[in-house]
């Protein structure tokens, strides 16, 4: 607290407080999926057998090489966090770049898997899916929602890092004002908290 | 304040440390899920998820190097929405 008189920039801002509001963001995320997986929890209690069977057909090789695919993500991003106070500008931007390839190999993985449910007619509001039973229906409605929800905020968070890549290679993010990075850090890091949960709850519960 | 974060660069090495112990619970809860348990399976997958969540707050999330206002306030909320969610079950459970 007694630094801050030492600050002398024109500039105001507070870091503390802007990593404050990305948790309480944070939050509030959490909120949205806590209720999901309380839909999810009370519906495979209910259909326990269709849940089961359902769960049988997701791969799970491909859902563990997403998971993995996401930890590396989050990894390289939360290293960009040490690069950039250690004022390595080309590693920063590197680790950023292979977080944003990352971010793509599990969407483009994502695709094929949507592709393959939708070919055989698991896609929510089809008539295939509609004639099935109704704890298969549930289960394939929670999956694409949750891992839609769960791909939208892989696309948002590409997004801010792109921009954070950009302002990075500009120079108006450097280690004088590094909390866009951790920021956008955190959320990148909750986009992979909540795949540690999907990835268990609909892949290896089977 | 540019001091007091300076004083917290993480090393890389402890990030791929990290990143290495969640790939192998990450390896073992497919593992483990592949042995049958029965009613357990669901309760040892979702322990190993937590304590990967909780590795992903420490480390990733910084968390060990941040202020006690974060350092209290995220585990305190954490643990609010799992006791919602315990408690909707259990009144799910039993009523």
């Amino acid at each position: 607290m007694d630094t801050s008189t030492t600050i002398t920039h024109d500039e105001h801002r507070d870091d503390e407080a802007s990593k404050l509001g990305m948790w309480l963001f944070i939050f509030t995320e959490l909120l949205l999926f806590a209720g999901l997986f309380i839909v999810y929890g009370v519906y495979r209690y209910e259909n326990q057998e269709a849940f089961h069977s359902a769960g049988k057909e997701l791969s799970v090789p491909i859902g563990t090489i997403n998971t993995v695919i996401l930890l590396i993500s989050s990894a390289t991003i939360a290293m960009a966090s040490s690069a950039i106070r250690f004022k390595n500008k080309k590693l920063t931007i590197r680790l950023l770049v292979v977080t944003l390839l990352m971010a793509l190999i599990f969407m483009v993985n994502k695709y094929f898997e949507w592709t393959g449910k939708i070919e055989h007619g698991y896609l929510p509001g089809t008539d295939t899916l509609m004639n099935m039973e109704q704890g298969k229906v549930l289960f394939y409605g929670l999956y694409f929602f949750m891992t839609g929800l769960h791909a939208l905020h892989i696309i948002v968070g590409v997004i801010l890092i792109t921009i954070v890549v950009i302002r990075v290679n500009k120079n108006t993010l450097s280690d004088e004002n590094p909390v866009l990075l951790d920021n956008a850090g955190l959320y990148w890091h909750l986009v992979d908290l909540i795949w540690i949960f999907l990835f268990p709850l609909f892949y290896l519960i089977a | 304040m540019e001091n007091h974060t300076d004083a917290h660069i993480v090393p890389y090495k402890m990030y791929l440390y990290i990143l290495g112990g969640l790939i192998m619970l990450t390896l073992i809860s497919v593992a483990v899920t592949e042995i049958e348990f029965g009613e357990f399976s669901v309760l040892v997958a979702l322990v190993l998820a937590s304590i990967k969540a909780t590795l992903v707050l420490i480390y990733f999330m910084h968390l060990k190097f941040d202020n006690k206002i974060l350092q209290i306030m995220v585990p305190a909320i954490f643990i609010l929405v799992a006791l919602v969610i315990i408690i909707v079950f259990l009144d799910y459970n039993y009523r």
